[in-house]
């Protein structure tokens, strides 16, 4: 019984030293899966300006993230790629404050490298000659083709409508189709694989994607999560976003 | 087991232990398809499982589902009697490969059909310089993945069949004086019929749920390669009422598909 009491004491001491150093604090970050590299590379800058600081960060569709943070998913900050699903958290008052939106991402045509079939535009990949894919009309990727081929008053054929954007990508890039729509930071990811050719109307309402980021709400580490969002839409995150492919807003 | 005798007759009594996991095991498939009923949006339900869309997939589904099907029995038959059968060196190493799709997930087969079948893949460039075919995206893609991941359903329920039947009729057959082929024909395969119906059965019901393999190597487009589960996958990202309604169809074409051929299985035993 003593060396009980004696051991819980000597393990309250060890305790008591420790909390005379920085408290440690982790930051959990939700982010739509696109911005997975941008936010892994401004990790340790971040970590290091903030010693005792981790971040955390849970990557996934913005859809599943939303819904997640409106379930009371233990997440301080909530970084979406669309416009709607930061309206839900907001909507279900998870949202602290007015969220930001700091940068947005618009549709290229990916094709083989050297571009043989010479495309130019959305109207090059109407018909046989040219076989494309691109996104599902009802996954956000392909709404966002489909406002394109309406400002571009252009039916597209493609051979398949896949359920993601890489899904797209690795279609073109294993050469199984010739061009495809997929967003401006997949074509940087792919390295020199594919090569992105702009068209006008990737501009168009409702074909450009907004990415908005917002500290959720409750959360003890307010001021924790708001740093982490001036970070981001700051010089370093400005810079890390560009170097993607991303749009500064 | 225990044996009751009620008015002279001999009746098998299942152990009480049997019953709790038993009903355990039913309720972990049947809840959740009981959910997808609670789940269902019923005053639309006709007009969702009617879309264009819907239909085109059910129709896609149906006719590829019995093409492969088909493609199994044609196939895996002879596989199975192989296995079963012959004396071939290395028979183990044989069936495990040819178990294989049971084991991976179907992704990955959808992966390694597009690796070998697509434009650069060294079968599919061929296919493309001597014929312009191009297989991936095609609705004959969506039979060739369906195949690839049904036929080890149909190959082990009939392997199993043919090892449980024995040789002994086929023997009899031989000494008789009917060749391999007649043996084969008229012992053989009515024997073993039971298993492979339900072989079928089996293959015919993993051809209709596949979504993986398809995806990955056909792609995706309505009335071409666009099955009921694919359709079903992609309508969830932003409709799930109409998502749950067709896989409410989906479970009831299985249904019907099992319960008529498991009764004129069983039949058939008797």
């Amino acid at each position: 019984m003593t060396a009980l009491t004696a051991a819980l004491a000597l393990a309250v001491t060890a305790c008591g030293s420790s909390g005379d150093q920085q408290p440690a604090r982790t930051l959990t970050v939700s982010a739509a899966a696109s911005l997975t590299d941008v936010y892994n590379a401004l990790k340790p800058s971040f970590e290091q300006a903030d010693p005792g600081t981790t971040v955390v960060f849970n990557f996934g569709g913005s859809d599943t993230l939303a819904q997640q943070v409106v379930q009371g998913a233990p997440a301080d900050v909530l970084a979406t790629a669309s416009t709607r699903t930061m309206q839900t958290a907001q909507q279900a008052g998870r949202i602290a404050g007015e969220p930001v939106t700091y940068a947005s991402n618009r549709l290229q045509i990916a094709v083989q490298p050297g571009n043989p079939e010479q495309v130019t535009g959305l109207a090059s990949l109407v018909g046989p000659q040219v076989t494309e894919s691109v996104c599902a009309p009802a996954v956000p990727c392909g709404a966002a083709t489909e406002a394109a081929e309406r400002a571009a008053n252009v039916m597209l054929d493609p051979v398949s409508e896949e359920q993601d954007v890489r899904s797209v990508l690795q279609r073109v890039q294993t050469r199984n189709v010739d061009a495809g729509l997929v967003y401006v930071t997949d074509v940087r990811s792919a390295g020199g694989q594919v090569q992105g050719v702009d068209f006008p109307q990737a501009s168009a309402q409702g074909a450009a994607q907004d990415y908005l980021i917002g500290a959720v709400a409750g959360r003890p580490d307010a001021d924790l999560a708001d740093r982490w969002i001036q970070f981001v839409t700051g010089p370093q995150g400005d810079a890390a976003l560009q170097r993607a492919g991303f749009t500064l807003r | 087991m225990t044996r009751t005798r009620r008015g002279g007759a001999v009746t098998l009594t299942l152990p009480w232990p049997v019953w709790v996991p038993a009903v355990v095991g039913f309720g972990l498939i049947a809840v959740p398809v009981a959910g997808l009923v609670l789940r269902t949006n019923w005053p639309d339900f006709g007009a969702l499982v009617t879309t264009p869309a819907a239909l085109d997939a059910l129709w896609l589904s149906l006719r590829t589902g019995l093409v492969s099907t088909a493609l199994c029995l044609l196939l895996g038959t002879p596989l199975a009697l192989v296995l079963a059968r012959s004396d071939l060196p290395g028979l183990p190493v044989l069936r495990s490969v040819v178990l294989l799709p049971l084991v991976l997930p179907p992704v990955v087969g959808g992966l390694t059909l597009l690796f070998l079948l697509g434009r650069t893949g060294p079968i599919g460039q061929l296919l493309d310089a001597w014929f312009g075919i191009t297989v991936p995206f095609s609705t004959e893609a969506v039979v060739i993945a369906q195949t690839f991941v049904a036929m080890p359903f149909l190959v082990v329920s009939l392997e199993g069949a043919l090892r449980t039947a024995g040789e002994r009729y086929e023997v009899v057959a031989a000494t008789l004086g009917a060749s391999p082929l007649t043996a084969l024909r008229r012992v053989t395969l009515p024997v073993v019929l039971p298993g492979l119906v339900s072989g079928s059965v089996l293959a015919f019901a993993r051809a209709l749920g596949e979504f993986g393999a398809t995806i990955a190597f056909a792609g995706n487009l309505q009335g071409t390669t666009q099955t009921l589960p694919l359709l079903i996958y992609i309508q969830s990202q932003n409709d799930l009422d109409g998502a749950v309604a067709m896989s409410l169809v989906l479970v009831v074409v299985a249904v019907v598909v099992i319960v008529a051929t498991r009764t004129r299985d069983v039949s058939g035993v008797r």
